[in-house]
């Protein structure tokens, strides 16, 4: 029996439905902010956080997101009794919420690291810093993003 | 594999130096798909220590999000002469390792 225009798309439609349903609920395209509290929480714990101290460099306007630097620096002395422990960066809409975790020490003598990050969206990257009293400080930052990274397919 | 690393050859005892360190990684983040719909599989750094004769100065957790050829950039004081090592540990058994020496005066 020869199939129809009718037979086809309904069979066309209900395999592309079928191929998308798996790629929906096994890997959501993006961490929602909910996934970047839960990411935070694991590293802070039921701790405050307070804003300040913490200074995030990042391009407000990113062409690349494949590329895109990022310079964290706390205001700290890095002496035995007041330094900083440990930078975390995390992402907002990126597959997974977390960027890199970085462990100092009163022998780092400045609390700054610098790196290059990927950024799949247009969205807020935070920046964490925990103190050697287990304070823990944040800042925000918004980055609009034109080209996005991570999730194009490759050939 | 091939790594860059920047750090003064001399220094003052005291000073606070600045340590920059590039490696060639594809950092392959486990989210991307071939045209035919097959999920590339990750394979990133996940770590990176610095040690300063023998002693733990910086360590790094670095997730997808981290560019491919990670760039990191530290600081530490300037104490002895001696070594400075660096480790990068990562998927599939990914292990390399990069040093650099120091004269403090």
């Amino acid at each position: 029996m020869p199939t129809t225009r009718r037979q086809f798309l309904s069979l066309a439609g209900g395999v592309t439905a079928a191929g998308m349903i798996p790629i929906v609920t096994l890997r959501p395209l993006h961490a929602t902010p909910a996934m970047l509290n839960t990411a935070i929480r694991n590293v802070v714990g039921e701790a405050p956080i307070r804003t300040g101290r913490v200074k995030l460099d990042i391009p407000p306007l990113v062409e690349n997101g494949n590329t895109v630097p990022v310079t964290v620096s706390v205001a700290s002395p890095m002496t035995a009794d007041d330094h900083v422990k440990s930078i975390h960066i995390f992402n907002e809409k990126n597959p997974q919420p977390n960027i890199g975790n970085f462990y100092l020490g009163p022998s780092s003598g400045r609390a700054q690291v610098a790196t290059r990050i990927r950024l799949a969206d247009t969205q807020k990257v935070v920046a964490i810093a925990r103190l050697s009293d287990d304070t823990f400080w944040q800042v925000a930052a918004d980055v609009v993003v034109t080209l996005a990274a991570c999730t194009e397919e490759m050939n | 594999m091939a790594a860059l690393i920047n750090v003064p050859a001399k220094a003052r005892r005291g000073d606070v130096i600045e340590i920059r360190t590039l490696t060639s990684h594809i950092m392959e983040t486990g989210f991307r798909h071939t045209v035919d719909g097959k999920l590339v599989p990750r394979d990133i750094i996940t770590s990176f220590t610095c040690r300063y004769n023998g002693a733990e100065i910086f360590r790094a957790d670095l997730f997808p999000a981290i560019a491919a050829n990670p760039y990191l950039s530290f600081f530490t004081v300037a104490k002895e002469s001696g070594k400075f090592e660096f480790e990068w540990i990562g998927d599939n058994g990914y292990s390399s390792t990069a040093s650099a020496s120091i004269t403090v005066e």
